[in-house]
């Protein structure tokens, strides 16, 4: 009989503590995947963020490393700069990534630093009850925007992604999402193309999942599911952000 | 040698192998250094951040993979590393932070001050922990601090900072550097270098249990307990017959010595009660001076911080008067001997046995 689908290696057998309809699940599945597929794991470590998935590293069978919130960039560089022969991963959040951790993000993308890093993009701040993050759409409602985004007073949801593409260190960008079937295979090759980047030593990568976050959004998983197609990824469109990788593409 | 060049110099004699940090008066030497001699050196790392904050957590990530890293910066820099501090303690993660401090509250100024002594001693980041601080008061001193913090944080699992000032960094003087760490050293112990042949591993302080969060405080305390028995050092000198005993750290003890020979000279019995590691603090030591002296003159360059571990080591068995000089401003040695001669004929130490 063949084995068509089974537990990652490198992922722990632990029950996910996330919610029902979460993204981090299925995205800790792909990395997990991926590391199994180019054989990586013994010599990937991973920086987990503040937030949800804080104890990532109960899920991830790799070597890990705490950061604060927002520095995880600068704590993968300290690991790939001591280590440079480890294969390197951050994984952050919205807020972490885009707004208290900006600097660190984009100065990573700018030294074109040899790390990988995978971007949760839900559109809030989900462990701390669904506060507005720089990523929250015009007018949605947070619990620190209670009214709405308001444009004039809480500016725009930020391009992040589009923003470090503009960076020359930065050599791989792409923006994906996991709230379908084929969103979620194109998310796992991207993830794998940007761990290519970083084993090329070509620069920094980075790939932008949208995932639904049904608990704070104050929908059903479905629901939650549609909207990330028919509202987010309207904001964040899908798609190969940049490529200078030279190599082919992550299709 | 510059004080500050003196410290990287020792530092990569220690076996340093990345150095991560951002330009701030009066430590500029010292990241300069490091970028001319570190970088071009074998597997080792010089990155000018984009931040003091950024900073610190590459020192926690490059520690974290078991190698001896170090940051530096002053005053108001060294605020901004608090966090990665805090994070570094709670994640038993060792590294060297070299504060060559100066004048605050806030920009300041960019002279010689003493006033990060509350926030080095009493850990100025969140939480309950503590880091080992050792005070030099010359350029040798900061070359030997430097080797010796690298040596107590790796047997500690515990950052260690080396708190000068703008004065030491900027000072030249000659300098003999004593050893030279082999060219690769040992990787530390539950190091993360990829899960390989081995079970994987994970480098935190996040601890969502409150009694396992409590264990690992008093683990921390433990250890804690452990450095204040076994790295405390001070100096004394001439103390011994002394009816006045100065206490001073870093370039004010240098500042108090002058003053104290030329007391002696003219007749006055001074000595210098000179704690060395500010944490943890001699206090016993002090104790055993406070037996045969009956008044001290405690002397900093800031309104008063180190005094509130000299009252908490003296009490009430001696009179412990205070002077200090804040804002960059540097006491001179005739100064101090000034005060030094109004507080002995004062109390009558002419004549008292």
């Amino acid at each position: 009989m063949k084995v068509v689908y089974q537990r990652p290696k490198s992922l722990k057998k632990v029950a996910f503590h996330y919610c029902a309809g979460c993204g981090h699940s299925i995205v800790h599945r792909l990395i997990c995947e991926v590391i199994d597929e180019m054989g990586i794991q013994e010599k990937t470590i991973g920086v987990p963020p503040a937030g949800c998935s804080v104890i990532a590293y109960n899920y991830f069978d790799v070597d890990m490393v705490e950061s604060a919130h927002g520095r995880g960039m600068a704590v993968a560089t300290g690991v790939k700069r001591a280590l440079p022969e480890a294969i390197v991963f951050s994984y952050q959040g919205d807020g972490d990534l885009a707004a208290i951790g900006t600097a660190e993000t984009v100065h990573a993308a700018n030294r074109g630093e040899k790390i990988t890093a995978f971007f949760i993009n839900n559109a809030v701040y989900g462990m701390t009850g669904g506060q507005m993050a720089p990523t929250t759409l015009p007018k949605m409602v947070t619990t620190t925007s209670p009214y709405g985004r308001n444009e004039s007073l809480d500016g725009y949801p930020i391009p992040i992604s589009d923003m470090l593409a503009l960076t020359k260190g930065a050599v791989y960008i792409e923006r994906t999402a996991v709230n379908s079937p084929a969103h979620i295979i194109q998310t796992k090759k991207a993830i794998r193309k940007a761990f290519q980047t970083q084993i090329d030593g070509k620069g920094f990568a980075m790939v932008e999942i949208l995932a639904p976050c049904p608990t704070n959004w104050k929908m059903d998983t479905l629901p939650s599911w549609k909207w990330v197609d028919e509202v987010l990824a309207k904001e964040y469109p899908l798609r190969l952000i940049k490529d200078t990788t030279g190599g082919k593409n992550a299709d | 040698m510059s004080g500050n060049a003196a410290v990287g110099e020792a530092a990569i004699r220690a076996g340093c192998a990345c150095y991560f940090g951002y330009p701030i008066t009066p430590q500029n030497e010292l990241p300069e250094y490091m970028a001319a001699h570190l970088s071009i050196r074998k597997g080792c790392t010089f990155l000018q951040a984009e931040s003091e904050i950024a900073a610190i957590n590459m020192v926690l990530g490059a520690s974290a993979t078991g190698v001896r890293v170090m940051t530096s910066s002053s005053s108001p820099g060294i605020s901004l590393k608090q966090e990665g501090i805090s994070y570094l303690c709670g994640s038993e993660l060792p590294a060297v932070i070299v504060n060559i401090s100066r004048g605050g509250p806030g920009l300041g100024n960019i002279a010689a001050a003493q006033s990060d002594y509350y926030q080095s001693t009493r850990g100025g980041g969140h939480g309950d922990y503590r880091t080992i601080v050792l005070a030099p008061s010359s350029v040798q001193e900061l070359a030997d601090f430097t080797s010796r913090a690298f040596d107590l944080a790796d047997k500690y699992y515990i950052p260690v900072i080396v708190l000068g000032d703008g004065m030491l960094g900027q000072m030249m003087e000659p300098v003999e550097f004593k050893k030279e760490a082999p060219e690769t050293l040992p990787i530390r112990n539950r190091s993360l270098r990829g899960a390989k042949g081995r079970p994987s591993k994970i480098v935190k302080s996040f601890t969502i249990n409150a009694p396992e969060l409590e264990e690992m405080n008093w683990s921390l305390f433990r250890r804690y307990q452990l450095i204040e028995k076994e790295e405390v050092t001070w100096e004394n000198f001439m103390t011994d017959d002394a009816k006045l005993v100065v206490v001073a750290f870093g370039i004010a003890a240098r500042i108090a010595k002058g003053a104290i020979k030329n007391a002696r000279a003219a007749g006055m019995k001074v000595g210098l009660f000179r704690p060395i590691t500010l944490w943890p603090y001699p206090s016993a030591a002090l104790q055993s001076v406070a037996r045969k002296t009956h008044y001290f003159l405690d002397f900093e360059l800031n309104m008063g911080q180190m005094i509130d571990d000299v009252r908490l080591a003296i009490g009430s068995k001696a009179e412990i008067s205070f002077y200090g000089r804040p804002g960059g401003a540097v006491a001179t040695p005739s100064e101090i001997q000034r005060v030094i001669t109004r507080l002995y004929h004062q109390n009558g130490l002419v004549s008292k046995k």
